[in-house]
């Protein structure tokens, strides 16, 4: 392998780990800010104990998300530093606004919120959480503003003295309508996560107390489990819909300006009116001949691409390949065939575990039932990872289909910003980047197993005892020591 | 003064904060495997009080370094580029040894068993010590000049890294943030905990003053300007104000002042022999990244300037809100029983 090859498998592994936790981050805050602010309004110390369970939850997972990210803010410098110097003008500053903007936010205020607990007046305590929770919804507009950049260029235009790419309209950059779609469905996709992990662990804590494996937690099943399941699965069915409306605004984005990139996920070799959707097809994905298309549904694709269900013609992955040669010089423009196609329909197929699950729990639970079918326990747990096994897939789906663009061409912008991803990467011999590849592998293999350990433990383990009553306030200058809470 | 003037000024300001406050989280993960050795008690009462000293801040702290990263991206893109390149696998290590001092410190508390706390200890030790020394040495090889050629690159070579001056920074910013950590414990906590953070800044003191007095001296040889010499003068100044109150027991908010003076000093010292550069080059001054040549448009710079002012200042003013709303002292008498779980479950 080369650098090129050994960078990307590296930026590939680190950026797709960091995203595994991410979408929890994300979708969590929100959720126990919504826990304690029910606390807060009706003092019921049930929701007092959800939050403090989830919170701990929450930080567990919240530390590898905030120690992976900082690899992220580096790795543009470290390994793609000539795709640095190209963009820095335009793609730094979101990252930089995201650091003044929302990551000090979240970092101070994630300090306020475990330490706070008895410090701060409740209220206050209150306001902590929520602005958590916005601030690392803040963070993912500002990250994705500037990936949704490398997709579609806009508010920049290439400058040849310096012979880099330059910012002519921040708000062009922030109103990107790639940036908007795919800032939403990132988000419906976090609160898929988090709304999936709350209605899973809840609802599997529900049949758990009312078995007799647990009998001392029997009284929690009715009053707080089956709540939290019903907000969990109420939260997978919305973003379960806004999932599907964003994607298909993505979608229609990106057969107008990646058209390669919806090509290869078709498997559409030739340019065709009305082609079907494809299920299933096999071949060697990256030989267009040999790949054939065994089970396929019409109407699908061409609603996919312009919201029509006949008259559309769709280019195919030769046709743009010839034009794309044409353009921009002899060059191999497709993207990994194989990848695209299969990461496309596992995002989607991976969402329908989750929404069958909350119709099924919300059946269940219906007029105040306790399910009792074991086998509900056991889909509870295999829906879980079902989420970021989808995050993982649409992400891969859409950087792999950018490929071999690193800033992919506007087709309507300026056709001097783009560039290769082999232009990008730093001058690094092959050795330097598989030194670091391997390290960054083997720490983040331990530590994803200690993190699924540990939220597991605390999964097990439940809403601990100690924390069933919220402790009082301390009145100030009380005591010169300062009591813990929540201490390390 | 110009755009480029005034981000090399905000990014001078980024470091200094990212120093100052890092500089003392760093110290404390550094100093805490030896609380508790010296003093009676339960030694592991006495780690869990010195690592709460810095718990509600220390994440806050970090992300000084995040905006300045960014920052530098976005302002001086072939500052960033060159640097974060050229210093490849010293970037490496630090990378690694923060995200295993990030996990170490949020996890640590999570089971309650002592072997756990002793592999999470072993995170926060490596997590502490390897960026306190090689962020002193990372900023002494820039400040020296690295071997730029004229694509901007830079192919570093062992001597780059091993020779006297940037050692000299590593064990500069290290001794740095020990004494710095040991003040702010003493600032931060009473009795035995307290007492053993004197002790450590006192034994720390006359090393400490001697090398910030040689590393800022040889720095002021580096560069061409006479007033670097009055910052180096400032800082030896602090510091033996510090070293006085910490051997007199007494105002340690006046001792930590001081040590944060003299992060912030060294930082000042290190961007001011920097200037008009960002990497000098050792092959061809012509070759030197300088804040004109590596600069962001003024566009791109106008934007950032806002952004900078606006959120910025509110960031110092609800970081610094945090430090007041944890303003009371801690003790390893007076800490509560560790509220993690078992390992298995019983």
């Amino acid at each position: 392998m080369d650098t090129l090859d050994v960078s990307r498998w590296q930026f590939g592994i680190t950026t797709v780990y960091h995203f595994i936790f991410v979408p929890l981050t994300i979708g969590l805050a929100p959720l126990i800010a919504v826990m304690q602010t029910v606390w807060h309004l009706t003092g019921n110390a049930t929701w007092y104990r959800l939050t403090r369970f989830f919170g701990k939850l929450f930080l567990i997972n919240f530390a590898l998300g905030v120690a992976t990210g900082i690899v992220q803010e580096f790795q543009f410098g470290l390994n793609w530093s000539e795709y640095s110097r190209f963009v820095g003008d335009v793609f730094g500053a979101p990252l930089a606004i995201e650091g003044l903007a929302a990551f000090f936010f979240e970092s101070t205020f994630i300090g306020l919120w475990i330490f706070g607990w008895t410090t701060l007046p409740r209220l206050v305590h209150l306001g902590c959480i929520w602005v958590v929770a916005i601030a690392v919804n803040a963070s993912a507009f500002f990250i994705i503003a500037a990936n949704s950049w490398m997709q579609h260029p806009v508010g920049a235009r290439f400058n040849p003295h310096t012979g880099r790419a330059e910012l002519t309209s921040i708000m062009a950059m922030f109103t990107n309508n790639t940036a908007i779609a795919a800032f939403s469905h990132a988000v419906f996709g976090a609160f898929l996560t988090a709304g999936t992990f709350v209605a899973g662990v809840c609802a599997w804590w529900m049949l758990r107390a009312g078995s007799q494996e647990c009998p001392e937690h029997d009284a929690d099943a009715r009053p707080m489990y089956r709540p939290a399941t019903i907000l969990g699965c109420l939260v997978v069915l919305a973003s379960s819909a806004g999932l599907l409306l964003t994607g298909d605004t993505q979608g229609k984005l990106m057969f107008a300006q990646q058209p390669m990139k919806m090509a290869s996920a078709e498997s559409l070799c030739h340019t065709r009116t009305d082609p079907d959707f494809s299920i299933l097809t096999v071949g060697t994905h990256n030989n267009c001949d040999s790949v054939t298309h065994l089970i396929e549904v019409p109407y699908v694709l061409p609603f996919l691409a312009e919201g029509r269900f006949t008259g559309v013609r769709l280019d195919g992955v030769k046709d743009l390949q010839e034009s794309y040669q044409s353009k921009f010089g002899p060059r191999d423009y497709r993207p990994n065939l194989f990848v695209t196609y299969w990461a496309f329909r596992a995002m989607i197929g991976l969402l329908a575990v989750p929404a069958l699950f909350a119709v099924v729990a919300l059946w269940l639970t219906r007029g105040g039932r306790i399910p009792k079918a074991r086998w509900l326990s056991l889909f509870a747990l295999a829906t879980l990872p079902t989420p970021f096994l989808a995050n993982s897939a649409g992400w891969v789906f859409t950087e792999m289909g950018r490929q071999p663009w690193v800033v992919a061409p506007n087709p309507t912008g300026d056709q001097m910003i783009r560039l290769n991803v082999a232009d990008g990467v730093s001058h690094h011999s092959a050795a330097m980047v598989v030194a670091s590849l391997a390290t960054f592998t083997m720490i983040y293999a331990v530590l994803a197993v200690i993190w699924f350990w540990l939220i597991r433990r605390y999964v097990v383990e439940g809403p601990q005892e100690h924390d069933s009553e919220p402790a009082p306030p301390t009145p100030p200058g009380d005591d010169a020591l300062a009591p813990l809470s929540f201490a390390y | 003064m110009g755009l480029p003037e005034i981000w090399f000024v905000i990014m001078a300001m980024l470091f200094l904060g990212f120093f100052v406050l890092e500089g003392f989280d760093f110290g404390v993960g550094m100093l805490m495997p030896f609380f508790g050795r010296l003093a009676k008690g339960d030694p592991g009462q006495h780690r869990r009080a010195a690592l709460n000293t810095i718990g509600p801040v220390w994440d806050g702290n970090e992300v000084w370094l995040i905006t300045a990263a960014g920052a530098m991206f976005a302002a001086f893109p072939d500052w960033y580029a060159t640097l974060f390149s050229g210093l490849y696998l010293p970037l490496l290590v630090i990378l690694v040894s923060m995200i295993l001092r990030v996990v170490a410190i949020e996890w640590r508390g999570k089971i309650d068993d002592p072997k756990w706390r002793s592999l999470a200890d072993v995170g926060i030790a490596a997590g502490s010590w390897l960026p306190a020394i090689l962020w002193g040495m990372v900023f002494a090889m820039l400040v020296r000049g690295l071997p730029v050629d004229a694509d901007k690159q830079v192919q570093l070579s062992l001597p780059d890294v091993f020779s006297a001056y940037p050692v000299l920074g590593g064990l500069t910013t290290v001794a740095l943030f020990l004494f710095h950590g040991a003040v702010f414990v003493a600032l931060k906590t009473e009795g035995a905990v307290r007492d053993d953070a004197f002790r450590f800044a006192r034994w720390l003191s006359l090393p400490v003053t001697a090398l910030i007095a040689a590393f800022g001296l040889w720095t002021h040889l580096f560069g061409d300007k006479s007033w670097t010499l009055v910052v180096v003068g400032f800082a030896v100044v602090a510091q033996l104000t510090a070293v006085v109150l910490v051997w007199r027991r007494t105002g340690e908010g006046w001792a930590f002042a001081c040590t944060a003076s003299v992060v912030a000093v060294l930082v000042i010292l290190l961007f001011g022999s920097l200037y008009p550069d960002l990497v000098p080059s050792t092959l061809n001054p012509r070759w030197s990244l300088t804040i004109y040549n590596a600069s962001s448009t003024p566009y791109t710079l106008k934007i950032m300037t806002w952004a900078a002012l606006i959120f910025a200042p509110l960031a110092m003013v609800y970081q610094g809100w945090t430090y007041w709303v944890f303003r009371k002292r801690i003790s390893a008498e007076k800490i509560p029983a560790p509220a993690g779980l078992s390992r298995r479950l019983s």
